[in-house]
C-alpha cells in the first residue's frame, strides 16, 4: 500500500507497479459497498487519502479545483463561506472522499433534483494506466472529442486514478423546509412519492424509512421520529421562500391524501439537522439491532417502487432475514439493508440467498443494479442479467482503451469472459 | 439496424439542421436514419424512450400533453434527437439545467460491425457499467448510429420569462444568462410567485425573449473557461456577430467574413479554449486543434469502429492502426 501525496507520486506508484508486473488498486476512504477497492490477488493499492488539499475556490464561477483525498462534507464546510455547496452528499460524506465519489459517480439524498457527481465534475487529472498524466473534461464547458471526463467519471478506477478534479458549486439556497410525513406503511410512503413525482414537483430530496430503521434510529440518536409510523417520509424542498411555501403546502396536501398520518414541518435550523441527523446515522444506528448487515443499492423505475418493496418484504420472510428499509425514494434508489448476526449458523446463506433474490426482483421491474455504489467486485458477475454479451464486449473494448494491458483494477466491474472470443474461467481440472 | 447491410463509409442522417458541424462531411458515405417515434413515454416516472429519428418538435409536444419537456433546446427545432446529441450543442438552459449530456439515461447504438448494443439503464440514477450515454453525445457519428435513446423528462415549470435591466446577474440560479454585448438578459423559471419576487426585488423588466443567435455564413461555437470569458468578448472582431453565455463560457459566434471567425478561434485558443465549425470556413477541419488526449481517442475510436467506417473525417480522430493480416 502506499500514500502518494502528488500527481506525480501517483505516477511513480503506477509506473513502479507495472515494472514489477503488479496491478494497482486506486482507494479513497474505503466506504464503497460494492467492493470496488478492494484488494484482490497481489495489487499495489494506491491510497489517496494524503491528497487531501482544497487547491483553488473559485466564488465567482462556482467551481473548485480539488485533491481526491478532500472529504465529500470538508469540501462543503470549506465553500460555506461563499455561499456555495457541493451538491452530492453522500450518507457517508462525513469520512468518503470526492475521488472515490469520482470513481463511483457517486450520489446522496439531494441528487435528486441536483444530479449525481458526473453532473458536477467538469475535469479530472488522472493518472492513465500507462502512468501517464492527462486531464479529461476543462475549464471550458466542451472539449473536441469524445467526452473523456463523462467516461472516467463512474469508472471504478478502471480507467486510471483520479489527482485533481474541478468540481462544481452551487448556490446555498435562500429557503429551506422539511417535511417529515408518517404513514401507516411503506407502501402509502411510496404511493405518496409517485403522487409528488406526478404532481410535477421534484423536491430537493425525498428519503423514506421504514418502522424498523426509524425505531433503531430513535433509540440511537432520538431525531424525533414518530414510533407508532409504519414508515415515514422525509421530503425537503428548497429554494425563494414563496416557491418553497407553496410546493411545502402542496407536498403535505399530497402526503394527507395518500393516507398520512401527521405531517410535521421541521420549526427551525435545529430540528431540520436533527431530523436530517437521524436519515444519515441510520447505518450506525442498525449496529443496536445486530453485529452485522449486507446493504444493497439498487434502483427501480419510480413507477415501480410500490410493488418492488413489497417484494424485497416477502423475499426477506421467506428467508427468515430481517429486512429494513432507508432509501433515496425519489429517484428509485433502494437501499434494502439485511441485518443479521453472521456468528449463528446457516445465516450468511439465507442472507446471501435473500439478497440475490431481492437483485433479481429489481431487474424484473426493469430496474439495474447499483444507484451511487457501482459494481465493483460484488455485482460484477450480475452483469450479465442485465446487459447482452454485446453490451458487455463493448464496454471491455472501452476498458482496454484506457488500460490495454489490464493494470488498472482487474477484476472489476466486467465479469470475466466479458470480451467476445475470451474464454471463461477454465474448470478446475480441465487439462490445458 | 444493421451496418453490415451498408457497404463503405456510413454518415448517420438526422435533420440536416447542424450538417456542416465539425469536420467536412464524409463524400460518398451511406446515408443512415435512425429509426423515429416514441416507444415508452412513463410520464410518472419522468423518462421517455425515443427513436432517435425523432424530430425535437414532434417529441416536446407529446410531452407537452402532459405538462413535461425534455431539456435539448436545439436551434433549429426540426432537429432529430439523434443528431442533437450526436452534435453535443447544449442549449441556452444549460446554466441551471445541465448540458444535453446529462439527460441521456440510455442509449442503443448501432455499431459499424453490425451489432447493437445498449448502455446505460432507464433509471434516473444507475452506476450499472461503463457511462455510454455520456460517451456518445458529441461522438458525431463517428462511434456508432445512435438508434434509440432514454431521456430524463422535467415538468415545465408553473412560469418562466425572460428579464433584463436591474440587477439581473444578481438574480437566484437563473435558467439561463445570455448578452449580445448588450444588457444581458436572464431567463426565470420556477414558481410564479418567486419570479414575481425576484423581479420586484432586483427591479428586473420582463422582455420577450433573449437575444437572437447570430446569423452569417461563417458560424462556430467557442467554449472557453468562463472566468476568462469578458476577455474574449473584449478581442471580438467587429463585423463578428455573436451570443454569449456568462457563467457557461460558450459564445456563438457568426459572419460573413470567414477570416474574422477564423479570428474568434485564435484568439479562443490563446485563452486555452476551442472554436467548433458550425457552418461555412470551406476547408476547415472543424476543430482547429488536436483533440485532448489524442491517442486515448483514438483507441475509443478503435475500439468502436475498427474499420474507420462511421463517418469518417468527421473528427479529427486518427484512423485505427492497420490491422496486420493473420
Amino acid at each position: 500500500m502506499c500514500w502518494p501525496r502528488s500527481t506525480a507520486e501517483v505516477a511513480a506508484a503506477v509506473r513502479i507497479a507495472r515494472r514489477h508486473d503488479r496491478p494497482f488498486v486506486a482507494r479513497g476512504s474505503g466506504t464503497g459497498l460494492a467492493g470496488g477497492a478492494v484488494p484482490i490477488g497481489d495489487p499495489v493499492v494506491i491510497v489517496t487519502t494524503a491528497m487531501n488539499r482544497i487547491l483553488d475556490i473559485d466564488a465567482a464561477a462556482g467551481r473548485a479545483w480539488v485533491e481526491p483525498g478532500v472529504g465529500n462534507l470538508d469540501l462543503s464546510r470549506a465553500t460555506a463561506g461563499f455561499g456555495l455547496h457541493y451538491a452530492p452528499d453522500p450518507s457517508s460524506q462525513q469520512a468518503c472522499t470526492i475521488g472515490g465519489n469520482v470513481g463511483t459517480n457517486a450520489g446522496g439524498p439531494h441528487c435528486l433534483a441536483e444530479g449525481v457527481t458526473s453532473a458536477h465534475v467538469l475535469a479530472v487529472e488522472v493518472v492513465l494506466p500507462d502512468g501517464s498524466v492527462a486531464v479529461l473534461g476543462g475549464e471550458a464547458p466542451d472539449q473536441p472529442g469524445y467526452d473523456l471526463r463523462g467516461c472516467f467519471v463512474g469508472s471504478e478506477g478502471t480507467m486510471g486514478i483520479a489527482t485533481r478534479i474541478l468540481v462544481r458549486l452551487v448556490p446555498d439556497p435562500p429557503a429551506v423546509t422539511t417535511l417529515l410525513c408518517a404513514f401507516p406503511d411503506a407502501e402509502r410512503a411510496a404511493a405518496c412519492v409517485s403522487g409528488i413525482i406526478a404532481a410535477g414537483i421534484i423536491p430537493a430530496a425525498i428519503e423514506m424509512m421504514d418502522a424498523r430503521i426509524t425505531a433503531a434510529v430513535e433509540d440511537f440518536v432520538g431525531a424525533g421520529y414518530p414510533r407508532d409510523a409504519g414508515a415515514v417520509l422525509l421530503v425537503e424542498i428548497d429554494g425563494l421562500p414563496g416557491g418553497v411555501a407553496e410546493i411545502g403546502v402542496a407536498v403535505a396536501g399530497i402526503a394527507e391524501a395518500n393516507g398520512a398520518t401527521s405531517v410535521r414541518i421541521a420549526a427551525d435550523e435545529a430540528e431540520r439537522a436533527l431530523l436530517w441527523k437521524g436519515r444519515k446515522t441510520a447505518f450506525g444506528a442498525i449496529a443496536r439491532i445486530a453485529p452485522d448487515y449486507y446493504l444493497h443499492d439498487t434502483v427501480v423505475p419510480r413507477t415501480r417502487l410500490v410493488e418492488v418493496l413489497r417484494r424485497v418484504y416477502e423475499i426477506a420472510e421467506a428467508h427468515d432475514v430481517l429486512v429494513m428499509n432507508v432509501f433515496h425514494a425519489g429517484d428509485g434508489n433502494l437501499h434494502p439493508l439485511l441485518v443479521f448476526d453472521g456468528r449463528e449458523p446457516g445465516t450468511w446463506e439465507r442472507v446471501r440467498a435473500a439478497g440475490s433474490e431481492i437483485l433479481e426482483a429489481c431487474v424484473a421491474a426493469g430496474g439495474v443494479l447499483s444507484g451511487e455504489h457501482g459494481i465493483g467486485l460484488e455485482k460484477r458477475d450480475l452483469m450479465n442479467r442485465v446487459f447482452t454479451a454485446d453490451d458487455l464486449d463493448v464496454q471491455a473494448r472501452l476498458r482496454d482503451a484506457f488500460d490495454p494491458d489490464g493494470f488498472a483494477n482487474p477484476e472489476k466491474v466486467l465479469p470475466s469472459g466479458s470480451r467476445c472470443g475470451e474464454m471463461g474461467p477454465i474448470p478446475e481440472g480441465t487439462w490445458i | 439496424m444493421d451496418l453490415r447491410s451498408v457497404a463503405g463509409a456510413v454518415a448517420p442522417v438526422g435533420a440536416r439542421t447542424q450538417w456542416e458541424i465539425g469536420g467536412p462531411p464524409p463524400s460518398a458515405a451511406a446515408e443512415v436514419r435512425a429509426p423515429d417515434g416514441i416507444t415508452v413515454w412513463e410520464p410518472d416516472d419522468l423518462t421517455v424512450t425515443v427513436g432517435a429519428g425523432t424530430a425535437f418538435a414532434d417529441l416536446a409536444a407529446e410531452l407537452a400533453t402532459r405538462g413535461q419537456e425534455v431539456v435539448l433546446d436545439p436551434v433549429d427545432e426540426r432537429a432529430t434527437v439523434g443528431g442533437i446529441l450526436a452534435c453535443g450543442c447544449s442549449g441556452p438552459r444549460r446554466l441551471r439545467l445541465g448540458p444535453v449530456r446529462d439527460q441521456v439515461l440510455q442509449v442503443w447504438l448501432a455499431l459499424a460491425d453490425g451489432r447493437t448494443v445498449r448502455g446505460g439503464g432507464p433509471t434516473v440514477k444507475n452506476v450499472t457499467g461503463y457511462d455510454l450515454p455520456r460517451l456518445v453525445v458529441g461522438s458525431l457519428g463517428t462511434l456508432g448510429v445512435i438508434e434509440r435513446v432514454t431521456l430524463r423528462c422535467r415538468p415545465r415549470p408553473e412560469a418562466s420569462q425572460w428579464f433584463t435591466g436591474g440587477r439581473a446577474a444578481e438574480s437566484f440560479r437563473p435558467a439561463s444568462r445570455l448578452t449580445d454585448g448588450g444588457a444581458e438578459t436572464v431567463l426565470l423559471e420556477g414558481r410564479r410567485v418567486d419570479l414575481e419576487a425576484q423581479a420586484r426585488d432586483l427591479g428586473l423588466v420582463p422582455v420577450a425573449g433573449p437575444p437572437s443567435i447570430p446569423r452569417g455564413s461563417h458560424r462556430g461555437r467557442v467554449s472557453v473557461d468562463p472566468g476568462r470569458l469578458p476577455a474574449l468578448l473584449e478581442v471580438l472582431p467587429a463585423d463578428v456577430r455573436f451570443r454569449a453565455e456568462p457563467g457557461i463560457g460558450t459564445v456563438l459566434v457568426a459572419s460573413d467574413d470567414a477570416a474574422a471567425v477564423l479570428a474568434v478561434r485564435d484568439s479562443a485558443a490563446l485563452l486555452s479554449g476551442w472554436m467548433l465549425r458550425e457552418a461555412g470556413l470551406p476547408g476547415d477541419d472543424g476543430f482547429g486543434t488536436a483533440l485532448p488526449v489524442a491517442s486515448l481517442a483514438a483507441r475509443i475510436k478503435a475500439a468502436f469502429d475498427p474499420g474507420n467506417r462511421m463517418n469518417p473525417g468527421r473528427l479529427p480522430v486518427a484512423p485505427p492502426p492497420p490491422t496486420v493480416a493473420s
